[in-house]
C-alpha cells in the first residue's frame, strides 16, 4: 500500500453534477422519454399464484382497432443461456420464464400476456379480453408447507444442489443447500457455560424503489433494437433482452437513465425483453411502465425465512460454538440469498467451532432479487438477537461481549479467506466511546445494539477520460448513478489531473459508448470503477507528461508530475512548469488528443463492518413504538464525498428500521398479495423517523489506492436486530418474528401480561 | 371519446390542452404537456412524488382530474426556478446533498415550498410531519429535513 497521501478534493463536499438537472425536475428517468410513433405496452398478469395455463386466448385483443401487437410465452424462446453477473451466473431459461410464463404460473403477477396499442388505455382495455383458461394449483406460501412431505412441486426437474446422495434424487422444492463448519460444534456446545437458541421469522419485504420500473424500446426491420431503460445494469440489460427476445447482442443498444432508486431490484429484467417484442412485431416504438402494485406483485423483493440459531458462551464472555440454520425463500424461482446469508452469519465473530447449513426453498411468490447486502440482514437480525440474550444471560455489556469475540486482521473468516485490515473492532470501540451509548434512557425505552458486515464487491470496470484543449476533462463510466457516484468519480479525476473539480464532467455511457462495465450494485462502483477512472486518469497524466517530454525534447522519465503540473528537469532551456491546461493546449501539435483509458477486473473488494446503536420508545397500551435516537457507526475505508456517504449510511438504516417495526408482504391463504401499494405496505415516513446520526469511522482497505470500501449495503444489515434489541429493553420480551408491528407487539405485551417474564 | 379542453395557467403561463375525462392532472402535465418533473410513483397519492400545487394548495396530481385544473393555476417544479437562479430550496437541497437517486425530490421540494408558503418558522416536528406525505427511499430524511429547516432559517432572513 501506498504511502498515506495528502488529498486535495478527496473528502470535500462538493455539489454533485447531476444536482441542478434533479432540483429543476430536468432530469429524465426511466418514464419520462416519448419516443416519436410510441405505443404503450400494458402487460396481463395472473390472478393466481401457482397454476397451469391451459390455453390463451388472444384474439379479441388483436382485432380491437389501435392494438398493434400481442404476444405471450410462445413469442420469446426458451433459452438456455447464462450471462455473467459478478460471481454468480444469470440462468436465464428462469428469467425469461419469470419475464412471462410459458406452461405455469407461479405466483400472483406473473406476467402471461403483453399487448401494444396506440394509447394505454385500449392496451388495458384490450389486455381484459384476453381469455386464459387456468388449472389452478395449491399454492406453497412458505417455507414450511414448501418442505413438507406432501408439497405440490413448483418445478417438477428441481433436485437439491448439494443435497446428500440419498435424497439427490427425489423432486423438491429444496433448490439447494450449503453447509459451512468448523472444529467440533457438538464438543463446543457441551463446553460452554450457557447455550441459547432461537428460531428466527421474517417476511418478504421490497426494496421499495420510488420509481417503477419503466423502458422504451424500439426495434427495426433490421433486427436491430435500443432501449431506453431505468436499470442498475444497462450490460445486464443488454445481453438478457438479446438471449430472451432471440437478437444478437451486438444489435442492442441499451441507453440507462437516471435511476430512481433500486437497492438490488433493478439488475434483472422485467419489461424489457417484452417491449422488445412487442416493438419488434410493432415495427413501432414501445414504451412500458409499471404500476405501484406491479412492482410489488412482480419484481424482486427480498426472501422471507426461518432461521434457528444456537450460540455457546463461556461465563467469561468467550463465543466456544454456534450453529445455525438458514431457509430462505426464493420465490418461484431458485436463487435466494441463503449461501451469502449463512457465510455473513458468523463474520463478526471468532467462533472455533460451529455448523452452517443454509436451504434455498421455492415458494409460490415473486422470484427474489438483490436487495442491499442480500440475505446478510435476515442472518445478523437471528445472530445478533441472540447474541445480545448471551450479552443478557452472562450480565455483560453487549458491546463489550461483541468486542471480546471480534475478528480482526489475520482472523479466518468463517467463509474462508483470513481477513485484511478490517474495522470490526475500531467501529465497536466508537461507538463504546459515544454519548449515546451512556445517556439516560426514559420511560418506556429500550437501547439495542447490534453489528453488520457485507462483503462487498469488485467485478468488471471500465473508465475513459478525455483532457479537452482548455484543459477541462470528460470521464464516462457504464455504472449508472444511484446516489452520487459520478461526483465522487469527478472528483478522482481532480485529484490526479489536478484540475478543479467544476472542469470535470462526469458521465453515464451507454453500452455503446463505455467500455465494458458490471452493475451498479454491490457497493462496487465507488471502489472498483472509481479505481477504473484514478487508473484511467493516471493514463491521461502519463500521456501528458510525455508530451511535455516533447515540448522540452528530454525522455518522459526526466518529467515530473507534481501540484498538477509537469516539471522540466534541472538544466532544460527555455522550459518552464506546463500546466494540464497549457500541455492540453499543445495536444494537436504533440500527438493528438489525450484520452485515458483503464478496464480492469477487481477479484476482491474490502470487506466491511458496522455497528447500530438503536433507542426505542414503546406505547404499552397499543404497541405502537417509534425510533427516538439512533446513531450508525461504520468502516468505510476512505470516505471519498463524506455527505454522500453518511447518507448511505443513514439511508441504509432507515430502510432497516422500515423492515424491522413494520414492513412485509402479505397474502391471503390462495396466494394473492393483500398490500401491493404504498398505503399497506408501510416503509418509514419523515416522521416516524429522528434524526440519524453518523459516525464514519475509516481503516483504509489496502485494494485500494485512496483506501475506499464499498459502502451502500453494510448499513442495513444490522438495524433489523438493533430495534428488536431495543424492542427487548424496552418491554422484556424477545421477539422472534418480524415485523415488530403494533399489533405483534401489544399481543406479546398482552401474553407477558399474563405470564410472569424474567428480564 | 370526446376530448375536453381545458384552460389553465402553470407556472404562471396561459395554457390550454385536450384531455380525457378521466385523465389525471398528473398524466396530462407529464404526458400531454412535457412536464416530466413531476414523477409518478404510485398513482394513488401516497408517495407525494407528484406533489403540485393547485391554487397554491398541495396536492397529490395523480388524485386530481386533468378538467379540475381548468380555470385554475397549476405550479410544477419546473415553476420554481427564475431564470437562472434556482429556488432556496433547490440550492439548500443541493448543499445539503438532501437527494441520491432524486426522484422523489421535485415532489419534495414543492411540498416544502407549500410548507414554507404556510408557515415560514416550522418545527423540525412540523417539517416531519409536513412532509410525511413523500416517501424518500434513500436518505433516510435526515438531510431532506435539515435542507428544509435550513431554508427556512435562510428566508426568515430576506423579505418575502
Amino acid at each position: 500500500m501506498s504511502a498515506p497521501r495528502d488529498f486535495t478534493y478527496v473528502g470535500t463536499r462538493p455539489i454533485r453534477h447531476d444536482g441542478v438537472d434533479k432540483v429543476t425536475g430536468r432530469a429524465s428517468y426511466g418514464a419520462d422519454v416519448t419516443w416519436p410513433g410510441m405505443l404503450h405496452g400494458f402487460v396481463l398478469r395472473s390472478p393466481h399464484a401457482h397454476a397451469r395455463i391451459v390455453s390463451i386466448d388472444t384474439s379479441a385483443a388483436e382485432a380491437m382497432p389501435g392494438v398493434q401487437a400481442v404476444i405471450t410465452g410462445k413469442d420469446l424462446p426458451e433459452t438456455t443461456a447464462t450471462i455473467a453477473l459478478g460471481e454468480a451466473a444469470i440462468d436465464l431459461r428462469d428469467i425469461g420464464d419469470n419475464v412471462i410464463a410459458r406452461t405455469k404460473v407461479l405466483y400472483d403477477g406473473h406476467a402471461v400476456a403483453a399487448v401494444a396499442a396506440t394509447t394505454l388505455d385500449i392496451a388495458r382495455r384490450a389486455a381484459e379480453t384476453i381469455a386464459v383458461v387456468y388449472d389452478v394449483l395449491e399454492p406453497v406460501m412458505s417455507v414450511d408447507r414448501a418442505i413438507a412431505a406432501d408439497a405440490p412441486i413448483l418445478h417438477p426437474a428441481m433436485r437439491t444442489k448439494g443435497a446428500p446422495a440419498a435424497s439427490a434424487a427425489e423432486a423438491t422444492n429444496v433448490a439447494s443447500r450449503l453447509e459451512l463448519k468448523r472444529g467440533d460444534v457438538e464438543a463446543g456446545f457441551a463446553d460452554a457455560d450457557v447455550v441459547v437458541e432461537r428460531e428466527f421469522r421474517t417476511p418478504m419485504v421490497h426494496q421499495g424503489y420510488i420509481e417503477p420500473h419503466a423502458c422504451i424500446a424500439r426495434c427495426g426491420e433490421d433486427g436491430r433494437a435500443v432501449v431506453w431503460c431505468t436499470t442498475q445494469g444497462p450490460f445486464v440489460v443488454r445481453d438478457a433482452c438479446a438471449a430472451i427476445a432471440g437478437l444478437d447482442p451486438a444489435h442492442v443498444k441499451v441507453i440507462p437513465s437516471e435511476i430512481g432508486g433500486g437497492f438490488g431490484g433493478k439488475i434483472v429484467v422485467y419489461l424489457e425483453p417484452l417491449a422488445v417484442a412487442l416493438s419488434r412485431k410493432a415495427q413501432r416504438p414501445v414504451k412500458m411502465v409499471m404500476g405501484r402494485d406491479e412492482v410489488f406483485r412482480a419484481t424482486g423483493p427480498t426472501s422471507g425465512s426461518k432461521v434457528r440459531v444456537k450460540f455457546g458462551a463461556k461465563r467469561d464472555g468467550t463465543l466456544v460454538a454456534a450453529s445455525a440454520s438458514l431457509w430462505y425463500e426464493a420465490g418461484a424461482y431458485s436463487g435466494s440469498p441463503a449461501g451469502a446469508g449463512a457465510m455473513c452469519a458468523l463474520a463478526a465473530y471468532k467462533v472455533p467451532n460451529f455448523f452452517i447449513e443454509a436451504y434455498d426453498v421455492v415458494v409460490n411468490k415473486p422470484k427474489v432479487a438483490a436487495y442491499r447486502a442480500p440475505g446478510s440482514p435476515i442472518a445478523a437480525f437471528a445472530v445478533e438477537s441472540v447474541v445480545d440474550e448471551i450479552a443478557r444471560e452472562l450480565r455483560i455489556d453487549p458491546i463489550e461481549l461483541r468486542l471480546k469475540n471480534a475478528n480482526a486482521e489475520g482472523d479466518r473468516a468463517p467463509y474462508g479467506p483470513k481477513y485484511g485490515p478490517i474495522g470490526l473492532t475500531q467501529v465497536l470501540e466508537a461507538a463504546r466511546s459515544h454519548p449515546h451509548w451512556r445517556a439516560p434512557l426514559g420511560a418506556n425505552q429500550g437501547r439495542g445494539v447490534a453489528v453488520g458486515f457485507w462483503f462487498n464487491a469488485g467485478m468488471n470496470s471500465s473508465a475513459t477520460v478525455t483532457v479537452n484543449a482548455d484543459g477541462s476533462a470528460a470521464v464516462v463510466t457504464g455504472n449508472p448513478d444511484i446516489g452520487g457516484t459520478r461526483a465522487a468519480q469527478a472528483m478522482m479525476v481532480a485529484e490526479e489531473l489536478g484540475i478543479p473539480i467544476e472542469r470535470v464532467r462526469s458521465s453515464v455511457g451507454d453500452t455503446d459508448s463505455s467500455g465494458y462495465t458490471d452493475v451498479t450494485g454491490g457497493s462496487r462502483v465507488c471502489y472498483a470503477t472509481g479505481m477504473a477512472v484514478i487508473r484511467a486518469a493516471e493514463d491521461a497524466r502519463e500521456q501528458l507528461r510525455a508530451r511535455a517530454a516533447t515540448i522540452w525534447n528530454v525522455s518522459r522519465d526526466a518529467v515530473v508530475w507534481n501540484g498538477g503540473r509537469a516539471i522540466p528537469p534541472e538544466g532544460t532551456e527555455n522550459a518552464k512548469p506546463l500546466t494540464v491546461a497549457e500541455l492540453a493546449a499543445k495536444m494537436t501539435h504533440t500527438g493528438g488528443p489525450v484520452v485515458g483509458r483503464a478496464s480492469l477486473y477487481a477479484p476482491m473488494a474490502g470487506p466491511a463492518f458496522g455497528a447500530h446503536i438503536c433507542d426505542l420508545e414503546v406505547d404499552p397500551d397499543t404497541g405502537c413504538s417509534r425510533v427516538v435516537r439512533y446513531t450508525v457507526f461504520q468502516d468505510v475505508g476512505r470516505a471519498v464525498h463524506p455527505s454522500y456517504v453518511e447518507g448511505q449510511m443513514q439511508g441504509g438504516a432507515a430502510q432497516g428500521i422500515g423492515w424491522a417495526l413494520n414492513e412485509g408482504y402479505v397474502y391471503s391463504a390462495d396466494g394473492v398479495l393483500q398490500n401491493a401499494g404504498f398505503l399497506d405496505y408501510r416503509m418509514p415516513v419523515a416522521s416516524d423517523l429522528p434524526m440519524i446520526e453518523t459516525v464514519i469511522v475509516e481503516v483504509a482497505n489496502p485494494l485500494h489506492p485512496y483506501g475506499v470500501r464499498g459502502v451502500g449495503e453494510v448499513p442495513i444489515v444490522p438495524p433489523l436486530a438493533a430495534v428488536a434489541n431495543a424492542m427487548r429493553g424496552a418491554t422484556g420480551i424477545r421477539f422472534t418474528e418480524l415485523p415488530l408491528s403494533p399489533p405483534r407487539v401489544l399481543e406479546g405485551i398482552e401474553a407477558a401480561a399474563a405470564v410472569p417474564v424474567q428480564v | 371519446m370526446t376530448k375536453l379542453h381545458i384552460e389553465t395557467t402553470i407556472n404562471g403561463e396561459p395554457v390550454e390542452f385536450l384531455c380525457d375525462a378521466h385523465e389525471t392532472l398528473l398524466s396530462a402535465l407529464r404526458n400531454g404537456l412535457g412536464l416530466t418533473g413531476t414523477k409518478e410513483g404510485c398513482a394513488t397519492g401516497d408517495c407525494g412524488a407528484c406533489s403540485v400545487l393547485l391554487d397554491n394548495r398541495l396536492v397529490p396530481a395523480c388524485l386530481v382530474l386533468a378538467p379540475e385544473a381548468h380555470g385554475r393555476a397549476v405550479t410544477t417544479i419546473e415553476g420554481l426556478s427564475r431564470g437562472d437562479a434556482l429556488h432556496p430550496l433547490q440550492r439548500k437541497f443541493l448543499e445539503h446533498a438532501a437527494l441520491q437517486c432524486g426522484v422523489c425530490t421535485p415532489g419534495f421540494i414543492v411540498a416544502a415550498k407549500a410548507l414554507l408558503d404556510a408557515n415560514p418558522n416550522p418545527s423540525e416536528e412540523e417539517t416531519r410531519y409536513w412532509l410525511a406525505g413523500n416517501l424518500c427511499r434513500c436518505t433516510g430524511y435526515d438531510k431532506i429535513i435539515r435542507a428544509v429547516l435550513d431554508t427556512a432559517a435562510e428566508m426568515k432572513g430576506t423579505p418575502a
